[in-house]
């Protein structure tokens, strides 16, 4: 298990020696987006559109961050990730067509996303779910937003971090996912549990 | 002298100390999760999230960006004054202090897709009453966040299934739901009623203090067992692995229909934000959860 620094832009060689149980700080530019804007990139791109901002190899933040805006522009109050799993069904196409090689999130992804992480060459790290304050102190500026009419949750933000972190590694590119690990021996406590008859 | 406006900035107050601070017994137990944790990304998880507690504490900033669905339980004696116009407090007080603390705005229509940004909308804030004898306004503010909220699930039973299949849906959801519901959680369990009655008894069991042991000897014997069946499951801090699942399970019941035996299972993440007040005839406040 080790810990490395990465920055933007984060290429395949370095993603491909992370492994599960790593940590990552990283320092760079990333964008957040949950399930609206999901569906509203993969519908531009679907449709030729191009996007109203660039990802240049920046990580993808699964996260509805709390902002406030001023009259300087906008802070960010708290910026703690969100659930992962709801965006299973785009991060394939995500991957594929946007070249996203760290995916930021909570929760854990399912199979598909395993899968082309592993063809791809990309990772999936989490940061501790509900830790939004300490999240965003790693936020030195909010570069862009875009999409606000789907609401601050769901708008874009592209945010400037440093040294972002600990990131866990829990989805290498290998095709290793930590979470299903886990449930995969809970699973099998399950019947040692049921067996005692103290009820 | 009570007022509108009084009760007003005790609302605010409320989602500001429940969203900024949580209750003494939550950081207890999750201080206790962090010391017994021997999984070493379980301990960095427990670690980061008591950091993150002091840090809104400190900042009085909201500890979670997902200030969530948010909750009234109120408990209101019958004398107490304008009853009928508390609810319409209640809601401009949301407004305030979505605008103030900051909140997250988090209504959305469900055919339109829009937020309507200010936290208010059909039945939102909820707002639960219970009207007992006396006057005064006991108001305990309740913001739950959507990723535990997500994982609650309800089974409609057959009588003859029993505590052991009780048991069982609880281990199920728990391993099912991993990382997602933010773990260390607390899991609330409404048995009997009916399928409304057993999910609003889950949801009442997550706002008891977590020292409090429950007075029925039986009850307090099956959430211990309930939740240290939880605890070996081994899903622990965020679903990476670890020895705390769930810091507490606690259990609520209704009498059941002789052909029904609902059983609703409610999560709160780590972050189990509540803060309670009350105020007398006089319009004196007390603040319950958090004495400041």
């Amino acid at each position: 298990m080790k810990t490395i620094e990465l920055k933007t832009p984060i290429l395949e060689e370095v993603i491909r020696k992370l492994r599960v149980g790593d940590t990552i700080y990283y320092t760079g530019t990333l964008f957040t987006a949950r399930d609206a804007a999901h569906k509203r990139i993969l519908q531009h791109l679907q449709n030729g559109k191009k996007l109203p901002f660039s990802i240049n190899g920046a990580p993808l933040y699964h996260c509805g961050p709390l902002v406030r805006q001023t009259s300087t522009g906008w802070t960010v109050i708290a910026a703690g990730p969100t659930t992962s799993m709801r965006m299973e069904a785009y991060e394939e196409d995500m991957i594929k067509n946007l070249g996203v090689r760290l995916i930021i999130g909570k929760g854990g992804m399912g199979e598909k996303t395993v899968r082309i992480m592993k063809e791809f060459g990309a990772v999936y790290g989490t940061f501790t779910g509900g830790a939004a304050v300490l999240a965003s102190k790693y936020v030195k500026k909010v570069r862009d937003v875009q999409w606000l009419d789907l609401g601050v949750p769901e708008a874009i933000w592209v945010l400037e971090v440093e040294k972002f972190g600990p990131l866990i590694i829990c989805i290498d590119s290998y095709g290793n996912n930590l979470y299903a690990k886990v449930q995969a021996e809970a699973e099998n406590n399950k019947a040692k549990i049921l067996e005692n008859p103290s009820l | 002298m009570i007022t509108n406006v009084l009760i007003e900035e005790v609302v605010v107050n409320l989602l500001r100390q429940s969203v900024t601070r949580l209750p003494g017994d939550v950081k207890t137990a999750l201080k206790k999760a962090y010391n017994n944790e021997k999984n070493p990304i379980g301990k960095t998880h427990l670690k980061v999230i008591l950091e993150n507690i002091e840090m809104a504490e400190k900042t009085s900033t909201p500890m979670c960006q997902d200030t969530g669905i948010i909750s009234f339980y109120l408990e209101a004696g019958s004398k107490f004054r304008d009853l009928h116009k508390i609810e319409d407090v209640i809601r401009k007080a949301v407004r305030r202090a979505t605008k103030e603390i900051p909140l997250r705005p988090n209504a959305v229509d469900p055919f339109t897709q829009k937020n309507t940004a200010d936290n208010i909308g059909r039945h939102i804030p909820y707002i639960h009453w219970k009207i007992l004898k006396g006057n005064f306004l006991k108001i305990t503010a309740f913001p739950k966040g959507c990723g535990s909220e997500n994982m609650c699930a309800l089974r409609m039973m057959t009588p003859r299934d029993g505590l052991k299949s009780v048991k069982e849906f609880i281990i199920d959801r728990v391993i099912e739901a991993g990382g997602m519901p933010c773990p260390p959680t607390i899991i609330g369990v409404g048995i009997g009623g009916g399928s409304n009655i057993a999910m609003e008894l889950a949801k009442q069991a997550l706002l008891k203090p977590l020292d409090q042991m429950n007075p029925d000897e039986r009850i307090a014997r099956f959430e211990r067992e309930l939740c240290e069946d939880v605890n070996k499951t081994g899903i622990g801090p965020m679903g990476l692995g670890g020895d705390t699942t769930a810091l507490a399970v606690k259990v609520e019941y209704a009498h059941r229909h002789p052909a029904s035996y609902p059983v609703a299972v409610a999560f709160q993440c780590w972050a189990a934000r509540r803060a309670t007040a009350i105020i007398d005839e006089k319009g004196k406040i007390e603040y319950i959860t958090n004495n400041l």
